[in-house]
């Protein structure tokens, strides 16, 4: 390993987050970078170990499937944070506020009304074909209208340096245990960058999930008994829900350890007899959540769990259904949906979109297949999407016939020039491209969003995709106050 | 605390309690056989009988030779008592548990695991064999030691204190019952050289030769081993002692009577033992043991019946049903 030098920093034809040009870090970035030329190579060595150290230690794992078992692996992490400005975040966080809002009134009016179908805003077919929308919630009412407690909104900055919202992810996103953890991780190993007092915390996460999931216990009052609903240990984000249970202080229950009494009420089962349950934040998808309403076959969901929720006997975060929301062709309607309910300009742009389902966006994509990228409307980690200037000739002619055989199921987007930052590849800082996927929080009142978000990153040169089921690694997010004048 | 996590925790101890008490038995062996003229009968093969494993070991070994017997007690997974197994299951109950327990057993249960998988992948034979067991013993007692120092008095605590003591008790029972059957003269005055080495030998298994030494001040005699191995209060591996033990974490859970009166029935049947009659006579012993043993598993299934299926509240629930509609 040698030592950092920013003068050799390639960023050329992409926004690099931490670094204007070869050489000139960004303001906010200076202290940081000066802190990584400063170290000589040995120290760099070294760095890098304590960071797989504490990685080790802390036991931050994700699950994987390979060769036919379950395995636990190490969290892939880049020791280099990835920063932004305070002023910039908070614009951020007051757009993405503005879309959670009006994404949950989208979400009550599917269930209710529909006027936003009847306006002619949102066409009925686009419902009619939605994978996402369950029969089996129309006309309930979740506390305080809101169907997407927790939200996951993934953004990307294109070349020019703008943040678009890439998509939302209103079901069960996960990810937010890996961003406090960097940040336990980089506290470990870059405690004189927190000395300044200049680094946002992102601590207080999990208080204020439990205040939200208190705050919807159908029982106000009493003590809430909150639990989090985990499809078990082959789940590869079990980590995250065994962490989330832990610090909040909640039972972390499978669907066996819960039972619905003929009172419609829900208990789980404990040592000492069964115990009423108030609110269960669920990282079951809606399939698999209750066998007598949706696959009978689910052996990881509670019989009868429905029935409880719309008799208002037990509150439900995510509601079931929510995920009408972010399918990827409602997605391109999203600005509308912002203007729509809320009579505003959307905060932050949606990056352009062709829906396939229309005749002349569908002649588009299919003539442009090699600039685009094509996604499925129901699909999420990654999966199941071409990249068009990556793709071969033989992947562009099936995915032709994919979309002329089922065109309401894939939309496409250019491909963006997905922002870079100096990560730490073998013996020297490259850059890689990022993303990030802060979370929001709607309680009845207000809604929170994280202090920045989990940053993934695409450790393989010229990558896209930072899942980290395919390879992605992810970095400590830094909001960063950053001095007048 | 959940049913299924109680459930856990109680088979965790259950696993690790038998991975230790395992690797001592095999320790003890083979240090046993060194002192022994080959003609005994007190072999290898004695292990896998203790260990209730005779089918599942015949079915895939030709011979009970040290390498085999070694080989299937320690690393092979196809025989679920083996040490490797009980790791692995140890290992597996712990990922669901991770909430409730110190962070360090995760990583020493995962540091043993993955040590013993590598050294039972390489094959373990007469060299390695001490390192290999006392590697399994040190984890299992560092483990032990954690809980005592690191874990709050909570259910948590008693569920892992009774699968402890409930997998020794039955370990005890096993090996006064194997090792007696080999024992036991045919009558009393038959004695020979080895009798005294064998019954050192019962205790060495169950590491109580140097207690039984303090607590009995003569020389090692068949009833008094008998006496110090069920009945003694002190020794924590008599069995006595671990039903005692058990009663009492019993006592602090809800809704106890059955499995308090399950363990109390065993303790009486454990006082009334005439031992000097069992010493010599090995057909009564083994029945003895037999009846021993299923207080244990009946044990066991008023513990599960109570707090891992609810018995009681899924009837209770039943009853309330019923009235509501």
């Amino acid at each position: 390993m040698t030592k950092v030098n920013w003068q050799e920093y390639a960023c050329n034809g992409f926004y690099d987050e931490l670094i204007a040009a070869p050489g000139n870090p960004r303001p906010e970035s200076q202290m940081l970078c000066d802190y990584f030329q400063n170290l000589e190579a040995a120290e760099l060595i070294e760095h890098k170990h304590a960071v797989d150290v504490a990685i080790q230690t802390m036991g931050i794992t994700f699950t994987v499937y390979s060769e036919g078992s379950m395995i636990d692996r190490a969290w892939p992490f880049d020791p280099v944070p990835r920063i932004i400005p305070r002023p910039e975040w908070e614009k951020t966080a007051a757009g993405l506020r503005q879309r959670v809002q009006a994404l949950n009134m989208f979400i009550d009016d599917l269930y209710h009304d529909q006027r936003i179908i009847k306006d002619g805003v949102f066409p009925a077919e686009v419902l009619a074909q939605s994978a996402n929308f369950r029969p089996q919630c129309v006309g309930i009412s979740p506390p305080h209208s809101v169907w997407a407690h927790i939200c996951g909104s993934d953004l990307v900055r294109d070349g020019d340096g703008t943040l678009y919202v890439l998509e939302d992810n209103l079901r069960v996103p996960s990810g937010v245990s890996y961003m406090l953890e960097n940040r336990n991780v980089t506290k470990r190993v870059l405690p004189e960058m927190f000395a300044t007092g200049q680094i946002q915390p992102v601590d207080d996460y999990t208080d204020q999930l439990f205040d939200m999931l208190a705050s919807m216990s159908p029982r106000p009052g009493d003590d809430p008994q909150i639990v989090v609903l985990t499809p078990g240990i082959y789940n590869s984000a079990y980590y995250e829900h065994s962490y989330l249970a832990q610090q909040m202080g909640v039972e972390l229950v499978e669907g066996p350890d819960l039972i619905v009494g003929d009172d419609d009420c829900v208990y789980m089962k404990t040592v000492d007899g069964l115990q009423r349950v108030d609110v269960i934040y669920r990282r079951i998808d809606d399939m698999f959540l209750d066998p007598e309403a949706f696959n009978p076959d689910s052996m990881l969901g509670v019989p009868g769990l429905m029935r409880s929720w719309r008799a208002g006997k037990v509150a439900l975060a995510n509601a079931p259904g929510a995920g009408v929301a972010d399918d990827k062709v409602v997605y391109a309607f999203v600005p509308k949906i912002i203007r729509y309910y809320l009579d505003q300009d959307p905060l932050i742009p949606n990056v352009p979109s062709y829906l396939c389902m229309f005749e002349e966006d569908r002649e588009y994509v299919l003539a442009n297949l090699e600039s685009l990228v094509v996604k499925p409307a129901n699909e999420s980690g990654g999966y199941g999407m071409l990249i068009g200037p990556h793709s071969t000739k033989r992947e562009r002619k099936a995915f032709a016939e994919l979309i002329r055989s089922n065109p309401r199921n894939y939309m496409a987007q250019p491909t963006l020039n997905l922002s870079t930052a100096p990560t730490l590849c073998g013996n020297a800082m490259e850059p890689r491209h990022v993303d990030l996927r802060p979370f929001i929080l709607s309680g009845g009142n207000d809604t929170y969003v994280t202090t920045g978000g989990l940053t993934r990153v695409a450790m393989t040169k010229g990558s896209l995709v930072v899942n980290s089921s395919q390879g992605g690694g992810s970095k400590d997010t830094w909001i960063v106050d950053v001095k007048e004048g | 605390m959940l049913s299924r996590v109680a459930e856990s925790v109680y088979w965790l101890a259950r696993y690790l309690e038998r991975a230790e008490d395992t690797a001592r038995l095999i320790s003890v062996n083979s240090h046993l056989l060194l002192d022994f003229p080959k003609a005994t009968r007190l072999g290898w093969s004695t292990l896998v009988t203790i260990t209730g494993s005779e089918d599942i070991f015949d079915k895939y070994y030709e011979e009970r030779d040290e390498v085999s017997v070694l080989n299937f007690l320690c690393g092979d997974r196809r025989y679920s008592g083996s040490i490797i197994s009980s790791l692995t299951a140890a290992r597996e109950n712990l990922r669901t548990t991770r909430d409730v327990m110190p962070q360090r057993i995760w990583e020493e249960v995962n540091q043993v695991y993955l040590a013993v998988s590598q050294q039972a992948e390489s094959g373990i034979n007469p060299r390695n064999r001490d390192v290999f067991l006392n590697r399994v013993i040190r984890s299992c007692e560092a483990v032990n030691g954690m809980i005592a120092g690191t874990l709050s008095y909570t259910q948590t605590r008693t569920f892992l204190m009774i699968g402890r003591q409930i997998e020794r008790a039955d370990m005890t029972t096993r090996i006064i019952d194997v090792r007696s059957a080999n024992l036991l003269p045919k009558n009393s005055d038959d004695f020979t050289p080895f009798e005294t080495l064998q019954w050192v030998s019962v205790l060495k298994s169950l590491t109580g030769f140097q207690m039984y030494r303090q607590h009995v001040r003569l020389r090692v005699r068949g009833p008094d081993v008998l006496r110090f191995l069920l009945q003694d209060q002190q020794f924590p591996r008599a069995v006595a002692c671990c039903i005692s033990r058990i009663s009492r974490e019993l006592e602090t859970l809800p809704g106890g009577t059955r499995a308090l009166a399950a363990a109390d029935h065993c303790l009486v049947h454990l006082t009334e033992a005439d031992v000097s009659l069992l010493a010599v006579e090995p057909e009564k012993l083994h029945q003895y043991i037999d009846d021993i043993q299923l207080d244990i598993s009946q044990l066991h299934d008023q513990i599960a019946d109570t707090w891992f299926r609810l018995v009681e509240e899924s009837r209770v629930l039943a009853e309330l049903t019923q009235s509501q509609s």
